[in-house]
């Protein structure tokens, strides 16, 4: 704070005119900003608008091709991420960094233990956890492996690694995209505590709720420019929404009342265990029928997941099944990714990242994993058609609007909201009886989520049956035909959308029931 | 988001070719270290490999050997399978080689190629799968199984040689020698055809082209191919193929059952083209150098086709070095290991400096 006049406290951020270009695409263009010391400072725009590179380059994980950036102040050359957390700056990933068969502890002192015996540090993080625990509500298990806990839990502990790291400034890259609404509720009251402490956050999202919620100010991006930066008391959700895509858009999906035929999707006492012996479902029925959304709300962690690759035919399990009177193979003895898809059977996997995509493909190649078999994209028993897997890729793109529709690119050269769309449309298109679909909406940006919410609503006016598992409260209730809430492996009970609100639902996701609630 | 990307074509070649220039260039500190000139080193192993057909026949009859091995180790990284003994797979390919041509009568050596080739691509197989199997089927790690099958190959020919294929009365532990007849063409009868001269000392023969065949065919099944494609899934995300129903037993099976055929293919080189008897370690640690043509040639069957000619050239040159000059053969086995060091182990080393080169010429335009 050397040479400044006194009283007027420096920002804690200020970047000056930053500019990246990655070849032909310009992600950041002269991009200005000030966060002020102990404030929460949210950035928002559309996926692809160039938030994640503005906050790699403050990270150190690219350099701006021009520009400065100013650190309380001072001006500071940010090569690499360890000169970012000498600077004070941590980040919490949307994608978390974590060693899964580490402890908490283990993890929090990773790459910052001091000396060459681990226990002076992991006594020090012992105490900072327990502080932190009572200070802001981080509670966590120190001794619990990373496995174990919830993404909640995980999340807790990239943010502790951060304020472990003694960090000033924190940003964190879509906190609440994989997190339920209380979970959310949970992180923002954290948030605040740090802000008081006189920490400075940094929130990027797409969700405008969070940031008339928990900021003091917001900065629009789009397009890879700073459209606006507003104080958030001073704008509203419709303001930034038109800021952001640039154009008005519908937060609410338009459907028509549904028509359900018969029951498609039968489930009775389905049983899951996991490999650590852990109940996972204990006896789940339900039953979707043709032309019907049946979304399962609930808190992430509690079975919705199980429930998912069980009938997927990626689990094995217990209980009994049938697909429009056929019966499924619950147990793995007979089933696998193929034959579900074989019997109708569509899945838009949770984990688009390591499970629907192979990153490294291109999108061609992507469009026939796990249709690999289909034999318009064979010749023969041996050969494979890739001709023809581009072609049909690209009519998957041009019709699922996927920017750059260009099949020559591989699936991690993709936003998220892109990848999703190319998942999405090679499970839709081929009609399927039953249709899967997890998180479809997790880190997709508004334009992306309203194109896929109206692709599933499609889906089931063509009288198809639709499962839709999301921690997104208001997907559930604007996609859902009727909600199942689960929790700890069990369905509560069975609600209608227009016959219920997100309070009955919370307490139900919370494992009361709607009567013993009341 | 934290890779940092640098374009195809220098990952491909800027960066093996800067390692193995590096390498060279340690080399030659070493060289000059001992009190040798590394000049003339350089100059007698360029002449000794490259500078006549003498050299060019040996350093292709070596290519040969690590296009095999290399190929075998590549196809089974496409699974994320490290295949580590083609060592012993070759062994074992030998060992079908020599069966079929003793014990199997044929009429002419281009049958008997064929049918060596099947006998060595089914004993290599073989002994390939069963580490496959276990490692699916009982969690046994292929990395310790294969090399652990290396020695069992080593031992198990050992007693083949001695007590049973042995002709009596032979003081050698050698199988009998193939039919005459059989002996395939060498690269030199070959070029006769069209007039070209060419060194006849040389052991460079057919297999030569069965090799680039091979190499040609796995490039062909990995990128054309259903199975390529489900082999490249499955090394690519195991939580991906599982979703898109690919068993994890098949891939491995046939993956094995490809790599291992390929190393003991290695055999129609040396055993049937070369010694024209089975003898004992004939593979000579080709199956080792596999594992380093395949890390340089990144994995990719003409990557593997390339790295393979180069490590011909150092075996070749390398024995014309030791020839001579002072230099100890050991110190060939030295810039062998330099440069498996710095295309393998020390690739970052190399890659980060050029990914930061190109970020810093990307910022200034």
């Amino acid at each position: 704070m050397q040479g400044r006049p006194a009283g007027a406290a420096p920002p804690a951020i200020e970047l000056r005119g930053i500019s990246k270009a990655f070849g032909p695409v310009q992600a950041n263009k002269d991009i200005h900003i000030r966060v002020e010391k102990g404030t929460i400072h949210g950035i928002i725009g559309e996926n692809g608008a160039g938030k994640s590179t503005l906050m790699s380059i403050l990270y150190g994980f690219y350099r701006a091709d021009s520009g400065e950036i100013l650190i309380n102040g001072q001006r500071t050359d940010i090569p690499d991420s360890q000169a970012a957390i000498r600077a004070g700056i941590g980040m919490v990933f949307q994608h978390f960094k974590l060693v899964q068969n580490f402890s908490v502890l283990e993890n929090v002192i990773l790459g910052a233990e001091a000396g060459r015996l681990l226990k002076p540090s992991v006594s020090r993080a012992r105490g900072l956890l327990k502080q932190l625990a009572t200070d802001f509500g981080l509670n966590v298990d120190p001794d619990a492996l990373i496995e174990d806990l919830s993404v909640g839990h995980q999340q807790r502990v990239e943010i502790l690694k951060a304020l472990y790291r003694e960090a000033d400034i924190l940003i964190l890259d879509e906190p609440t995209g994989v997190l339920t609404p209380s979970e959310a509720d949970h992180l923002f009251r954290i948030l605040r505590g740090l802000r008081d402490e006189g920490k400075t956050i940094i929130l990027i999202t797409h969700k405008l709720r969070e940031i008339m919620e928990v900021t003091e100010s917001v900065s629009v991006m789009r397009r890879g420019e700073m459209v606006a930066t507003v104080r958030t008391a001073e704008t509203g959700p419709p303001e930034l929404a038109e800021l952001m895509v640039g154009r008005k858009v519908l937060l609410r999906v338009n459907k028509r009342p549904a028509t359900p035929g018969p029951v498609v999707l039968d489930v009775k006492g389905l049983r899951v265990v996991d490999s650590m012996g852990v109940e996972r479902l204990r006896g789940i029925d339900l039953q979707v029928r043709a032309g019907e959304i049946l979304g399962i709300a609930g808190v992430a962690g509690n079975g919705q997941s199980e429930l998912l690759e069980a009938l997927a035919g990626l689990r094995a399990g217990e209980g009994e099944a049938t697909l429009a009177g056929q019966p499924l193979d619950m147990t793995g003895q007979t089933a696998d990714g193929q034959t579900r898809r074989a019997s109708g059977v569509a899945h838009v996997p949770e984990d688009r990242q390591r499970r629907g995509l192979v990153m490294d493909f291109f999108a061609w190649e992507n469009t026939a994993l796990g249709y690999h078999h289909d034999p318009a994209y064979n010749r023969g028993r041996f050969w494979m058609d890739n001709a023809a897997m581009i072609r049909t890729a690209q009519t998957y793109m041009t019709d699922f609007d996927v920017r750059p529709p260009n099949p020559a690119l591989t699936a991690e050269s993709f936003s998220g909201g892109n990848q999703q769309k190319l998942v999405l449309a090679r499970e839709i298109e081929r009609s399927p009886e039953l249709l899967l679909v997890g998180q479809p909406t997790r880190g997709v940006d508004i334009g992306a989520i309203e194109f896929i919410h109206q692709r599933i609503i499609d889906l089931r006016d063509a009288g198809k049956a639709v499962l839709l598992v999301s921690v997104e409260l208001d997907e559930i209730m604007a996609l859902s035909d009727r909600i199942a809430v689960m929790f700890d492996g069990r369905i509560m009970g069975e609600r209608l959308p227009e016959a219920t609100d997100e309070g009955e639902l919370g307490l139900m996701m919370a494992g009361m029931t709607g009567k013993g609630a009341a | 988001m934290s890779t940092r990307r640098i374009p195809h074509w220098a990952d491909v070649v800027l960066v093996p070719l800067t390692s193995v220039l590096l390498a060279f260039a340690l080399s030659a500190v070493v060289i000059w270290a001992i009190g040798e000139d590394p000049w003339e080193a350089t100059v007698l192993m360029v002449q000794g490999a490259l500078g006549s057909s003498y050299g060019w026949g040996f350093t292709l009859y070596y290519a040969t050997n690590f296009l095999f091995t290399g190929l075998a180790v590549a196809v089974a990284f496409q699974a994320k399978l490290f295949n580590i003994g083609g060592e012993g797979q070759a062994t074992m390919g030998g060992l079908g080689v020599a069966l079929v041509l003793l014990y199997l009568p044929w009429p002419h050596w281009s049958l008997a190629l064929l049918g060596a080739s099947l006998g060595a691509a089914a004993f290599g197989a073989a002994w390939a799968a069963i580490p496959g199997y276990l490692q699916v089927r009982r969690g046994s790690h292929i990395v310790i199984t294969t090399i652990m099958f290396n020695f069992i190959a080593a031992a198990l020919l050992n007693y083949l040689l001695v007590s049973v294929m042995r002709p009596a009365g032979s003081m050698d532990p050698a199988s009998a020698r193939f039919p005459a007849e059989l002996r395939l063409p060498r690269i030199h009868e070959m070029l006769e055809v069209f007039g070209i001269p060419f060194s006849r000392a040389t052991p460079a023969n057919i297999t030569l082209l069965v090799g680039l065949l091979a190499c040609v065919a796995v490039w062909w099944m990995l990128w054309r191919t259903r199975l390529g494609y489900q082999i490249r899934t499955f090394g690519q995300s195991e939580p991906a193929a599982q979703y898109a129903g690919i068993s994890p037993l098949r891939v491995t099976m046939y993956v094995m059952l490809i790599s291992g055929g390929l190393a003991g293919m290695m055999a129609i080189n040396n055993v049937m083209g070369e010694a024209n008897r089975l003898l004992m370690n004939a593979v000579e640690g080709a199956g080792f150098i596999g594992i380093a043509v395949a890390l340089m040639g990144r994995n990719h069957p003409f990557g593997v086709l390339l790295a393979a000619l180069l490590f011909g050239f150092l075996y070749q040159g390398g024995a014309e070095l030791a020839l001579w000059t002072n230099i100890p053969r050991d110190l060939i086995v030295v810039i062998q290991a330099l440069v498996i060091l710095f295309t393998g182990a020390l690739d970052n080393m190399v890659r980060i400096p050029i990914a930061r080169a190109f970020a810093m010429v990307g910022a200034r335009r």
